[in-house]
């Protein structure tokens, strides 16, 4: 049986992870974070009194703030998702030092392949939270995030 | 990244505008140190003389949505009484307790400032005058100290007898009131 992880209070489980969540969403939406945060956090608090265990928090709380993050960003995303192309071919995992070098240049990123990048390399989320928190499967996240890190290399050679 | 108190207050402030807490709390300091008092939709459920961890408990008995939260209110009776400017509290009580701590508890709150009443009178007062033991009982599990004032419960001898925040807390609180000669 596995053990039984008992909810924290409310105060606890918002003073553990307000200030990451507030990076997270200023990563993603800049300027626009603070609304979606507080937004995040109503919505947890919502849900809260229905969580049955106290396990996996830190991702629950990263999906809710992906989901408002994507509600933000998705109306002015159309465009750029056309610009979407297959890469050209296998490109190494992004190291964590490249991601910290690269990570400016994320806000021309769709905004699925933004999180999922984001949240792999930013966060180190695993590929199955990234998934339940875009609301795909594990190996759609791989390829979001994937995607997204040719897409960052090209742009980081465009930039060089 | 670090949330800055404005928008920390922001979201505290519309969390109890949407009606979305269970019970919230503040710790506000006192003469006889820092007390942790806490409060839901229907009124004052907790005064804690030792704030650490309270609020696991808070969590079992009125849910999980626990909030810090300013409790304007109850901070202001609290200074008045401590200043020695007010002998009664008007805050609304909101008692989660068993039917005869319950019967106590109201009855305790009714023994004047400035007075006191033995364990074995206040049990003869709820009609169970062999009950002194479980009124005493009543006493030290009360979770709403000092405005439900079990400090001005001791024993038919006239010793302090005991109390939840130690013995010292309660001499104080009976010499602030006039019920006990300062030591």
């Amino acid at each position: 049986m596995m053990e039984v992880v008992a909810i924290p209070p409310f105060e606890r489980f918002y003073l553990q992870y307000r200030d990451e969540v507030l990076g997270y969403l200023r990563r993603l939406l800049g300027q626009r974070a603070e609304d979606a945060w507080q937004e995040t956090f109503l919505r947890a608090l919502r849900a809260y009194p229905r969580l049955e265990h106290g396990r996996h928090l830190r991702a629950w709380v990263f999906t809710i703030a992906t989901n408002v993050a994507m509600d933000e960003l998705r109306p002015r995303a159309r465009d750029t998702v056309s610009q979407a192309t297959n890469g050209d071919g296998a490109v190494a995992e992004l190291e964590r030092d490249a991601f910290r070098e690269l990570e400016h240049l994320t806000g021309d990123l769709p905004p699925t392949e933004r999180a999922a990048v984001v949240l792999r390399y930013g966060y180190d989320l695993p590929y199955a939270a990234i998934g339940a928190a875009l609301g795909s499967s594990e190996d759609a996240a791989r390829a979001a995030a994937s995607s997204g890190v040719r897409r960052l290399r090209r742009s980081f050679d465009r930039h060089t | 990244m670090t949330v800055t108190p404005e928008i920390d207050a922001r979201f505290r402030a519309a969390a109890l505008s949407e009606g979305l807490v269970d019970v919230r709390y503040d710790v506000v300091d006192s003469p006889i140190g820092d007390l942790l008092v806490a409060e839901t939709a229907r009124g004052l459920c907790r005064i804690s003389f030792r704030p650490d961890g309270e609020d696991e408990s808070l969590a079992r008995t009125f849910g999980v949505r626990v909030l810090r939260t300013p409790l304007d209110d109850v901070r202001r009776e609290l200074d008045e009484y401590f200043g020695q400017k007010r002998t009664a509290f008007d805050l609304p009580i909101d008692l989660r307790v068993a039917p005869f701590h319950e019967t106590v508890l109201r009855e305790l709150a009714h023994v004047p400032y400035g007075r006191t009443e033995t364990y074995g009178g206040l049990a003869r007062k709820v009609g169970r005058p062999n009950a002194a033991r479980a009124v005493g009982t009543v006493m030290h599990s009360n979770p709403i100290p000092i405005v439900l004032p079990c400090h001005r419960v001791i024993g038919a001898n006239g010793s302090l007898t005991g109390y939840g925040g130690g013995l010292h807390v309660k001499r104080r609180l009976l010499e602030l009131e006039g019920a006990l000669l300062p030591s």
